[in-house]
């Protein structure tokens, strides 16, 4: 394979394509609402209705509105259906076959909607557009070319300083700068190195990987190819969760095309540069999402976290130096080779650039994934977006799930970048975004992540093993109004305990939805104390 | 100086604790010149507990209601509650039960599958206490002031911790000899 | 041999490079309380007592597992490390049913020990008193579950000095507990030996010889010491 034969695929990829595209999302958001009947009842239609020859049915990836699924989208044009039924179907076809697509009776959606003209694609710039189960689509947008350019115009100093410069921190959660990241793995002195994909995301609400995965997966190998060039390693993983299965079958898809195609094996793109990944479905622990734990787990061992340093990149999987980065790190790599570090360095805020994904539920009008760009007011994302709250008022926003906080309706004029949701006493976190609204209880909440995260813990320390199980027993004696004032001292100083001696991060964060909770909504918790705390005074402390 | 008004209970226990009490010995004659014993199983003929009372020794665990009646009572007569023995601080053999999933099916065990003649479960109320659930320790219940652990505490724990108490002072509750469990 | 300089708790030291923060302090006559370390065998920082606070590190780091550092100010006793630690031990003992009274530990047993050191009158956490097996099906020892820290010393024990690997963790969270073989009766595991390495680890009256009775077991620790270093030090008799 050479850049000719690539260009070749990409050209005949465009020839191919028809006057007419109806793209049906099969990701599982509208999968698990029958997408894929609809689509295979569109393809019936369009056959009987004799025209396969002008308009193609194709499976796309993630629409976004998921909220709103299954979603069909005709290009010309240029309609989104939302909640598409199998009667829809003929009068879609129909419509489609009087040129007058938009009165097929299907209800289109606004394409003006902020939720969409507020959006700015990068991670997600292919999802939804082309067919994530064929690699010539994705080379038909410009994919492996980065690759291309990376390994024949960039020595491998090059790359790291490109992606230092972009500005682009992790997208797991922690924020730790990725170019620094890299440098750290490319200056472990020469011999195996590994590249690791960390797609075990597990957040409750969260999907954003999820949906990356399930409809760019080549972007993700793209990404892990440049990475491994820039720190020299040849064998890569691709640790997903065994809840993903539609992920995890488009990722065997597209592994295959690129090793068919010589864009993954030995001596990629005529050049010494080898590189195979290999994916490692993990068994269903929240804890493997943690990187120690994570290798431990492909390693075929218990995945457990274990004390840092060394960190992976000094002794990581194998005890050689490894890279570990999230999904959505990787999936921005492509866009920072293709178009500059400067031009992603100018998106965004000083220190958080670029844009970030966010899997928008819970108690709002518009459910879906949105890409916005750092720095965003939440107020925009939370009522312009989404579209507020179907009843009463928003309360809050919880991000960073089981780790991560509550931030009052009060503060939505915080932007949304790393430091300032940590200042908070929240995280960015891996992008999950629930919406609360009046009627929810933060007590609630608080009790319902500590319940995730005592179920989850691994047990291996006993701050995280122990400590999760008293604050949830704490927490429902609270909730059942048999608390007194001492419990809940008892709670804040537990709660501190576990946060500052457990071993990972899981114990580490654990906490954080109670501290959060009670930060900004203690009287919550004040009037669920049986001994009317608030008549003894000490609601104000 | 008027002496120090001394009550101790016996609630879910075995008694060691007022055993290992009783073998303080001859300092029973001096603690007897400090302190008047107002209630006591084994100091003592008075059945109600009484008023104003300075200090309160606790054995046992709390089991049943009979127990949690007498600990409220005591806490609220009394200026300072010491936890007494392991059964008072950590609930120990008594608590034993909890392990088999509250009172019920230790009541079935003993009374139904057990019982030779006429199997049947104790019922008396107003005169055979009811069992609570879960058997506590006396901190969860009510306030305590000072634990002495133990099973039993030796009578030289008990007379070190209680000695500068009747002058007064706070005893030194730490290390092997004032606080090891068992 | 390159030798760093450091102070612990005020005192400075010089010490050994690649030198445990946990060595070092022992060396050096600081005591810092541990359970899951055990000499001879691997470190996996999980109980979280030796944990001490060195200056310019955000984090409490574990002194089991964290190598010394030229110019690192080392607290290991620090009011706040007392209340964390206390309350380790309350957690320890709130989660199982640790019943001194009637343990055959009771007298000889680590956790016993801990909860004087620490200060421990009382649980200020409520005990769970959860449901946990005894297996007895070894001809020679038994493990009560109820007794069981989970500090996996036995595991490792198995693993790295007998090699048998007889003990492994499984489930997790509050269902954590330590298996014998793919979670079989201890007796009908094959690979055990039988060699009571894993007795003479357990911390407290978990893992015990058959016939023992209250406060009657106790364990001859430094054996495992002179097991691993026999052969180093040229040392077959003790």
């Amino acid at each position: 394979m050479d850049l000719n034969e690539l260009l070749e695929i990409a050209e005949k990829e465009r020839q191919r394509a028809a006057s007419v595209r109806i793209r049906c999302c099969t990701a599982a958001g509208c999968a698990s609402s029958g997408a894929e009947e609809i689509k295979d009842r569109l393809e019936q239609s369009i056959k009987d209705a004799g025209l396969d020859n002008t308009v193609e049915v194709c499976s796309v990836g993630c629409m976004k509105f998921c909220g709103r699924g299954p979603l069909v989208e005709i290009d010309i044009p240029g309609v989104l259906y939302q909640q598409v039924s199998g009667d829809q179907v003929e009068a879609i076809v129909d419509a489609l076959k009087q040129n007058k697509a938009a009165e097929s009776g299907a209800t289109p959606l606004d394409r003006e909607h902020p939720f969409f003209t507020l959006q700015q694609p990068i991670v997600l710039e292919n999802s939804g557009k082309i067919n994530p189960e064929r690699i010539e689509e994705y080379i038909a947008v410009g994919g492996y070319q980065n690759l291309y350019h990376v390994i024949h115009d960039m020595s491998p100093d090059e790359v790291v300083d490109e992606v230092t410069r972009s500005g682009l921190r992790g997208r797991g959660g922690g924020g730790y700068p990725t170019g620094l990241k890299w440098a750290t793995v490319a200056k472990m002195p020469e011999g195996q190195k590994y590249v690791i994909c960390n797609a075990d995301e597990g957040d409750p609400g969260a999907f954003m990987d999820r949906s990356v995965l399930e409809s760019d997966p080549h972007r993700i190998i793209e990404g892990m190819a440049i990475a491994a060039y820039a720190i020299g390693a040849n064998h890569g993983y691709i640790y997903v969760r065994a809840e993903y299965p539609l992920a995890i079958k488009r990722l065997e898809t597209a592994i295959k095309q690129a090793k068919r195609l010589g864009l993954m094996g030995s001596q990629i793109f005529d050049s010494p540069f080898d590189f195979k990944i290999d994916i490692r479905v993990g068994a269903g622990a929240f804890v493997c999402g943690e990187e120690t734990a994570l290798m431990q787990s492909i390693e075929g061992g218990r995945g457990n976290p274990r004390p840092r340093p060394p960190y992976p990149a000094q002794s990581g999987l194998w005890h050689s130096p490894t890279l570990i980065n999230n999904v959505e790190t990787f999936a921005n790599i492509p866009a920072i080779v293709r178009e500059g570090a400067d031009w992603f360095a100018s998106i965004g805020t000083e220190k958080s650039k670029g844009t970030k994904v966010f899997a928008l539920t819970g108690k709002i009008r518009n459910t879906g994934l949105i890409e916005v760009p750092m720095g965003i007011a939440l107020r925009e994302i939370v009522e312009k977006m989404g579209g507020g709250v179907p009843r009463g008022e928003v309360k809050a926003v919880q991000t960073g799930g089981p780790s991560g906080g509550c931030i009052p309706a009060h503060l939505f004029d915080t932007p949304v970048e790393y430091d300032s949701l940590i200042q908070l006493g929240t995280m960015m976190g891996s992008g999950g975004m629930i919406v609360m609204d009046t009627e929810t209880s933060m007590v609630d909440v608080a009790q319902f992540y500590m319940e995730f995260c005592r179920g989850e813990s691994c047990g291996k320390c006993i701050p995280c093993r122990a400590g999760t199980v008293q604050m949830y027993q704490m927490l429902t004696k609270i909730l059942r109004g048999e608390a007194t004032l001492i419990d809940l001292e008892q709670l804040e100083r537990v709660c501190g305990m576990v946060k500052a001696t457990s071993l990972c991060g899981l114990g580490q964060t654990a906490p954080n939805p109670v501290l959060s909770t009670l930060r900004y909504f203690r009287e919550e918790y004040l009037e669920l104390l049986k001994d009317s705390p608030k008549a003894q005074g000490v609601a104000s402390r | 100086m008027a002496k120090i008004r001394l009550a101790t209970i016996w609630l879910g226990g075995c008694s060691g604790c007022h055993m290992s009490f009783l073998d303080l010995d001859e300092w029973l004659f001096d603690f007897a010149e400090k302190v008047d014993v107002v209630f006591s199983p084994v100091g003592s003929d008075i059945k109600d507990y009484p008023e104003n009372v300075d200090v309160c020794l606790v054995e046992g665990a709390v089991a049943n209601e009979e127990n949690l009646e007498l600990l409220r009572e005591a806490r609220q007569r009394t200026k300072f509650l010491i936890s007494f023995g392991d059964c008072a601080v950590t609930a120990n053999v008594p608590a034993m039960r909890n392990m088999l999933g509250g009172s019920e099916p230790v009541l079935k065990r003993c009374y139904l599958e057990l019982g030779d003649e006429h199997p049947q479960l104790p019922n008396f109320p107003g005169i055979v206490p009811e069992l609570l659930d879960r058997v506590r320790p006396v901190h969860e219940m009510v306030e305590v002031d000072m634990y002495i652990p133990g099973c039993p505490p030796d009578a030289n724990r008990i007379r070190k911790a209680i000695a500068p108490l009747l002058e007064g002072q706070t005893p030194d509750m730490t290390g092997r000899d004032m606080i090891k469990f068992g | 041999m390159s030798v760093k300089t450091l102070t612990i708790d005020g005192v400075p030291i010089a010490i050994e490079e690649g030198t445990t923060v946990l060595e070092a302090a022992r060396q050096n006559g600081v005591h810092i309380p541990t359970l899951c370390h055990l000499e001879g065998i691997s470190d996996v920082g999980a109980c979280r007592l030796c944990l001490v606070e060195i200056n310019g590190s955000p984090k409490l780091q574990p002194a089991c597992v964290t190598e010394v550092a030229e110019g690192m100010n080392i607290r290991t006793n620090t009011e706040t490390l007392q209340d964390y630690r206390r309350t380790i031990v309350e957690l320890l003992f709130a989660e199982g049913n640790h019943v001194c009274a009637v343990c055959v530990a009771n007298g000889h047993c680590e956790l016993q020990d801990l909860a004087i050191e620490v200060g421990m009158d009382h649980s200020r956490l409520p005990y769970r008193f959860p449901e946990r097996e005894i297996d007895v099906s070894h001809d020679r020892f038994g493990i009560d579950h109820n007794r069981c820290v989970l500090c996996t010393r036995c595991v490792r024990v198995c693993d790295e000095i007998e090699g048998a690997h007889v003990w492994d963790v499984a489930y997790r969270g509050a269902a954590l507990k330590v298996v014998t073989g793919l979670n079989q009766p201890w007796g009908a595991v094959d690979a055990c030996t039988s060699c009571g390495k894993c007795v003479d680890a357990c911390p407290t009256g978990a893992i015990f010889r058959k016939g023992s009775t209250v406060a009657e077991m106790e364990r001859d620790r430094d054996r495992l010491e002179f097991i691993v270093n026999a052969r180093k030090d040229h040392q077959w008799t003790r």
